[in-house]
């Protein structure tokens, strides 16, 4: 079934509670759902997402100075802890951070004296009577306003960002650089971090995600191009070229091909709830990293490797260049990350098992049980498995996200969202 | 932490362990690929992952060579065809240049989201499946 590019879901994201999931797409739009409250009448129906706010948080702009078309889609949504009735999200395209405030109004203020009920001005003249207007209730609506915008800070292409444990701050960055803003100020941002080589001939990588630490806000990460990961230090010094850490898998000389730096670019890196691992993700693996380790991941979990015999193609047809984010569940015990065809993969990090899911509306019912899939790499092929060969590279499952606490799980494939939760015994 | 590092290598699937075998060159996968895509494309760049990658990627977006190119770009891929057809339209050969009647309106930004249309309607986009997997 044919469908819009700008329906493309580009980041899902859950808030900090779980009680929304918020989604951005190609078009620049953000879809935001919340959690329908238990009711014991309906016990089925626990905890439902619904649409709760929808709008426009981006549009398609041309840069006149480098006659560059900036792209509407919505790189990253990433949600601000709840301090009052509102909530608050920030959302970035390739160029322009948005802070949107999304509020409730459930009363209206009625019996105005200078104006009708449906807004014409009244004859001034014509009035003898002073009234008081007085707040009634009405229809729940739901409004997003933007509060602020933070632009024209970036030469590049935004990737991440980041909300700082302090929320007094948040980071955003590009391919070359980081940039520090405080959420009040739109005008001025402090650059962290700058790998732009003086000569660009010698340009060897790029920052390809940043994340703050979740708990000490003065430690960030970043992650690069060549398979590297750099631990920063606020405290250290301003301008946070010089890392604190730096994690990094030795090479196997003898496994090294024209692909190995490409697979081996990271793609999203992300701090565990705990703040003592960094999963990261790359081209056909997941791997943890103990904070206290350099020198090596202490686990890696294949996500498709029967993919290494068809990276010639995968490099001609582009797919080598997919970006598949990876995310932990609350508990930090499983993670998740997608890949082809619709498939999605979950490692529990305690029992050591994997399990491949689709998110796909034919293979799935309501309230039935998601079947766990298998690719088969040759030879003998069974009932229920799928050949490497028949995979459908254009159903790729980029995005997914773990609520904060309970087992439900968002996942986007392409221009659908399927929301799983886990199963009640 | 002895745990962990054998757990690791647990997790490490038969991929690596290929290359345990005498004939080392041909067993690994990617060297293979790297075979078949060096017959199709001899003149691919000897740095593989290096400048040529970055650059393209710094310079995503479509570049054009100035907005009213970006314009007319704009007003072809909504109208499918050269707007030839009207009555003022004796001026040009070739493409037409377009004024403003001609351009498209920008596109509204109060197009919703297919996503909250279909998920509000109950339609079968979205389901809430349980998985069985145990999970801590």
């Amino acid at each position: 079934m044919a469908f819009p590019d700008s329906d493309i879901i580009s980041t899902v994201e859950f808030n900090h509670t779980g009680e929304l999931l918020a989604t951005g797409d190609k078009g620049g739009r953000v879809v935001i759902f919340q959690r329908e409250q238990e009711s014991k009448n309906q016990p089925h129906r626990r905890g439902e997402y619904n649409v709760y706010s929808t709008f426009q948080s981006h549009e398609p702009e041309f840069d006149y100075l480098k006659s560059l078309e900036i792209e509407e889609k919505i790189n990253k949504i990433r949600w601000l802890p709840q301090q009052n009735a509102a909530y608050f999200l920030l959302s970035t395209n390739d160029k322009t951070v948005k802070l949107w405030k999304v509020s409730e109004r459930d009363k209206r203020p009625e019996g105005y004296n200078l104006k009708d009920e449906d807004g014409r001005l009244r004859d001034p003249s014509m009035i003898t009577m002073l009234r008081v207007p007085v707040l009634r209730p009405m229809d729940l609506m739901v409004e997003a306003t933007p509060r602020r915008v933070f632009a024209n800070a970036h030469t590049y292409h935004i990737n991440s960002i980041s909300v700082n444990s302090d929320y007094e701050t948040y980071m955003s960055a590009d391919d070359l650089r980081i940039n520090l803003w405080n959420f009040e100020i739109t005008n001025q941002s402090f650059n962290i971090v700058d790998i732009k080589p003086a000569n660009m001939e010698e340009l060897t990588e790029v920052i390809t995600a940043a994340e703050f630490h979740p708990h000490h806000c003065n430690t960030f990460v970043y992650s690069s191009s060549k398979g590297t990961i750099r631990l920063c230090d606020m405290r250290a010094s301003a301008l946070c070229d010089r890392h604190s850490k730096f994690f990094e898998e030795p090479e196997d000389p003898s496994n090294r091909s024209f692909f190995s730096e490409i697979i081996s670019s990271i793609s999203d890196v992300k701090f565990s709830h705990s703040g003592r691992y960094i999963m990261t993700r790359d081209y056909l693996t997941v791997k943890v990293w103990d904070l206290n380790m350099e020198n090596r991941p202490i686990e890696t979990y294949q996500v498709h490797d029967y993919l290494r015999s068809k990276l010639c193609s995968l490099y001609e047809n582009d797919c080598i260049f997919d970006k598949f984010e990876c995310v932990w569940n609350g508990s930090d015990s499983v993670i998740m990350t997608g890949s082809y065809n619709n498939f999605f993969r979950m490692f529990d990090r305690n029992t050591k098992r994997d399990v491949t899911l689709e998110a796909s509306r034919e293979n799935s019912k309501p309230r039935a049980i998601l079947k766990p899939r298998k690719v088969c790499v040759g030879g003998k092929r069974r009932k229920d498995e799928i050949s490497v060969d028949s995979l459908d590279f254009s159903k790729k499952i980029l995005h997914t996200a773990w609520h904060p606490s309970e087992n439900i799980i968002a996942v986007a494939a392409t221009n659908n969202l399927y929301i799983f939760q886990d199963k009640v015994n | 932490m002895s745990e962990k590092l054998s757990a690791d290598s647990r997790c490490e699937q038969t991929g690596d362990e290929k290359q345990d075998t005498q004939e080392k060159e041909t067993v690994i996968p990617e060297r293979a690929e790297e075979a078949k895509l060096k017959a199709k494309y001899p003149n691919l760049g000897q740095k593989p992952g290096g400048s040529d990658f970055l650059m393209k990627r710094l310079q995503k977006g479509q570049k054009y060579f100035d907005s009213g190119d970006y314009n007319m770009a704009k007003a072809k891929m909504k109208n499918k065809q050269l707007p030839t057809t009207g009555p003022d339209n004796n001026l040009v050969t070739g493409d037409h240049i377009p004024t403003p009647q001609d351009l498209p309106p920008r596109k509204s930004s109060l197009v919703t989201s297919k996503l909250a249309g279909l998920w509000n309607a109950r339609s079968q986009l979205i389901m809430h499946v349980k998985y069985g997997l145990r999970v801590a």
